[in-house]
């Protein structure tokens, strides 16, 4: 199958934001994981690094699935490549 | 009724339609189930006996979930494999949300996380992190894709049965361990809740996941699952809200939780100096020597305990002791190992206890302390500390990897209308999903607050009436014994086990039973509907990938149907069968089954996306070497695997890792192979290439 210019740059771009995106998680999770004992300043009661595992780590989780489904349901529109679901199912 | 959760008899509502009439559906429902506790709450203080009220929410709730079965019962493949592919991306997040939390995050993890501090937010990161790479790498392309498992992509992308097979092979080993583990917490729960023996308790509670499934499959397991979610996160979510505003005043735990940490932090280190805690850490230790010389000298010590305690037992007999000592000391008599070498196991067991409990804080680390060790201390305290934090982050990347590669969740995502909808619906299921585990941490610290600065220090005769109803029901869930017979209760003198924290919370925040036996019913719902989704994937493995594509592709649908149903039965039944022997180390079990996922499936599926040059031939030597990998480091290190399969060779863990990680060895393997076996084998036919092209853009308009 022949792809478009248009196409191939779609891939190039979710490729690129996938890499960022899973970038920020690869530091989020074990950077700040692998130097938790420095990272244990005081955070509204909690020692930094604590209060990253338990919850602030997992807000960023969040935000990183919300931004990339924003992002690529915008990015199909934009390249011609959005599925347009019949009303209704099948 | 049937209409509820499908289409109509010759009408099919539009999306939106369909997504109101579900609002109004689960709206009037959660309305009818704050009603159902209110008016329980009420008899209870009419004086309704508690194994009534449990019994009541048991039946009301398997009633429920059968009749949510038997409304959408159906024959048709597309609604009994993937519910009809038009489950709303929030109703779809919530029911992953059920079928993602099993009865180890509901009950486990807080009791982990109250046990181990921070080591414990492992399975915090690791839980929830995985959606990343399920809503960046997997869920939109299989969606996109849009058949009906996990082994069929791996059937179409790379040709053959043999990918399809070793694909079920592997979905049947992780998914049947994490089954057994379920099905047990339900004997649990129901025995919990009524009374009845644990073996029943697991008949009736399997009859409710079977009604259900049998039925109607995906269709029906998707609508149980969301009503069992809002079950399990207002049974979550009640007890820790009402502890939080009893300790803190404010009733958001999860906001105000970190200035608790700091409290329990400072009673930590006062517990540690305190000089009752030290005389009982000090008999402790006494203990553990006692035990160590007896260790040493098994045949003499046998003998002098037998003697002893025959000549307490003529001493009570020709005193005028009561009825009741004697037959303690009989039973004493009676439990005395038969021979040395069972001797010496109970000995061991026994120094193994006092050991842990001769250590400050009853063995538990400082709750905030990062890692164990030291890394400015001696040679022995930095290697502590190293491999502490080398198995953090090996147990963070296994369970994250294996979060992504277990076919029970990924298959939700087949079941939504479309691309767009799958990746929304990663971000709804990962919502629902911190709900909970947002609130795990904030509970294991408000109840070591309430545990360690009301309870311990109290006099025995003030203790609350609970632990004495827990220590009958399994002392090692929870007990307490006056050791250094001060009458004060010390922190040493209690043995809380990590699976009753959950079922504590609401005695411990003075709400009545009846919030008990809701957060029992969440612990039931939360098991039964991971219970639902993995034996539908074992089911729907053998029933489609086996049966109709590999035996008799010309099969009807109703045929096909019919088959994975009775294959559902059959793997339920074994399952049952074999949760009801007990078998030894679940936990383990279901921690393995995420190795198992990361190493056989994460890597096959990813390349599979991602680079068209990744051969058949590659993938299923990639499989079952990463398979291959992590099950020799289980069997080799895992001393429960090794007694099983007769292992002897000493226990040698690379780079210290434990065993419950062994998928960090078997997911770069599993890669490394795959690329390697690519690059030397011919590139995969156009066939296979188009097809990534195709699950790649979510509508492919070719020229």
């Amino acid at each position: 199958m022949q792809l478009t210019d248009s196409q191939r740059r779609y891939w190039r771009k979710n490729l690129v934001l996938t890499a960022a995106l899973l970038l920020i998680w690869v530091v989020v999770t074990f950077g700040v994981s692998y130097f938790a004992r420095a990272l244990s300043f005081r955070f509204f009661g909690w020692p930094f690094s604590f209060w990253m595992g338990a919850q602030g780590a997992l807000l960023v989780y969040c935000l990183i699935i919300r931004a990339y489904a924003w992002y690529m349901n915008h990015l199909d529109v934009e390249h011609d490549v959005a599925d347009l679901a019949d009303d209704g199912g099948h | 009724m049937a209409g509820f959760f499908g289409s109509r008899e010759g009408e099919r509502l539009s999306k939106q339609q369909f997504k109101a009439q579900l609002n109004q559906v689960y709206c009037w429902y959660t309305v009818g189930l704050v009603l159902f506790v209110a008016v329980l709450a009420g008899l209870e203080r009419l004086g309704m006996p508690r194994l009534w009220i449990g019994s009541t929410f048991l039946m009301a709730t398997i009633g429920l979930y059968a009749g949510i079965g038997i409304m959408s019962r159906t024959t048709d493949a597309t609604e009994y494999y993937v519910a009809g592919r038009r489950v709303p991306a929030v109703y779809n997040g919530m029911a992953t949300g059920a079928d993602w939390m099993s009865a180890a995050s509901f009950i486990g993890l807080a009791g982990t996380l109250y046990l181990t501090g921070y080591s414990g937010l492992a399975f915090i990161m690791g839980w929830t992190g995985g959606y990343c790479l399920v809503a960046l790498v997997l869920a939109p392309y299989l969606r996109k894709f849009g058949q009906f498992t996990i082994p069929d992509f791996l059937g179409e992308r790379y040709g053959g049965n043999l990918p399809r097979f070793i694909g079920v092979i592997a979905a049947i080993l992780c998914s049947f361990t994490y089954l057994v583990a379920q099905i047990y917490g339900v004997g649990l729960i129901t025995s919990y809740l009524t009374g009845i023996a644990f073996e029943l308790g697991i008949f009736l509670g399997l009859g409710g996941i079977l009604v259900c499934s049998f039925l109607g499959g995906m269709r029906a397991v998707t609508w149980t699952q969301v009503a069992q979610y809002i079950i399990l996160v207002m049974a979550y979510l009640i007890p820790v809200i009402w502890l939080s505003a009893k300790q803190t005043g404010v009733p958001v735990p999860q906001l105000v939780y970190g200035y608790q940490l700091e409290k329990v932090t400072a009673r930590e280190k006062q517990l540690t100096d305190d000089p009752g805690e030290q005389q009982v850490r000090a008999l402790f230790r006494q203990r553990s020597e006692a035990l160590a010389n007896k260790i040493g000298h098994p045949a003499a010590s046998l003998t002098a305990d037998r003697l002893d305690a025959s000549r307490k037992m003529e001493e009570l007999k020709s005193g005028n002791a009561s009825v009741a000592q004697v037959s303690v000391a009989a039973r004493a008599l009676a439990a005395m190992p038969r021979n040395e070498a069972a001797a010496v196991r109970s000995w061991s067991a026994a120094k193994a206890t006092a050991d842990i409990k001769s250590q400050p804080l009853n063995g538990m680390p400082p709750h905030a302390a990062q890692f164990s060790g030291d890394p400015d201390g001696t040679p022995k305290e930095k290697a502590l500390y190293d491999s502490s934090r080398r198995n953090f982050l090996a147990l963070v990347f296994c369970l994250m990897v294996g979060t992504a590669a277990l076919p029970h969740i990924l298959m939700r995502y087949y079941t939504v209308p479309s691309v767009r909808e799958a990746r929304q619906s990663v971000t709804w299921s990962l919502f629902f999903i911190c709900l909970l585990y947002f609130t795990a941490p904030a509970l294991a610290i408000l109840v070591k607050y309430e545990i360690f600065t009301v309870l311990v220090g109290m006099p025995f005769d003030h203790l609350p009436a609970w632990i004495n109803t827990w220590s009958k029901v399994d002392p090692t869930l929870l007990s307490v014994t006056d050791v250094n017979r001060d009458n004060i209760l010390q922190l040493n003198e209690m043995t809380v086990g990590g699976d009753v924290i959950v079922l504590l919370t609401p005695e411990l925040a003075g709400l009545p039973y009846v919030i008990s036996a809701l957060v029992a019913a969440g612990g039931l719902a939360a098991a039964l509907s991971t219970a639902d989704g993995l034996l539908l994937t074992i089911a729907n493995a053998l029933g489609h990938d086996v049966y109709y594509r590999m035996i008799d592709p010309n099969a009807s649908t109703v045929s096909r149907v019919t088959v994975s149903k009775i294959l559902l039965l059959v793997v339920a039944l074994t399952a049952a069968y074999v949760a009801a022997q007990k078998p030894a180390d679940i936990l383990f079990l279901v921690s393995a089954a995420f190795s198992f996922a990361a190493a056989s499936f994460f890597p096959a599926l990813s390349l599979g996306i991602f680079w068209k040059r990744a051969t058949g031939i590659a993938a299923v030597l990639g499989m079952v070497s990463g398979l291959g990998v992590t099950s020799y480091y289980m069997l080799t290190t895992q001393p429960w695997l090794r007694e099983a399969f007769g292992v002897t060779s000493p226990i040698q863990l690379w780079w210290g890792i434990e065993p419950i990680s062994a998928g960090l060895f078997g997911v770069p393997v599993g890669f490394a192979v795959i690329v390697l076996v690519s690059l030397v084998t011919r590139p995969p036919p156009q066939k296979a290439c188009d097809l990534v092209d195709h699950v790649r853009y979510p509508d492919l308009k070719s020229l």
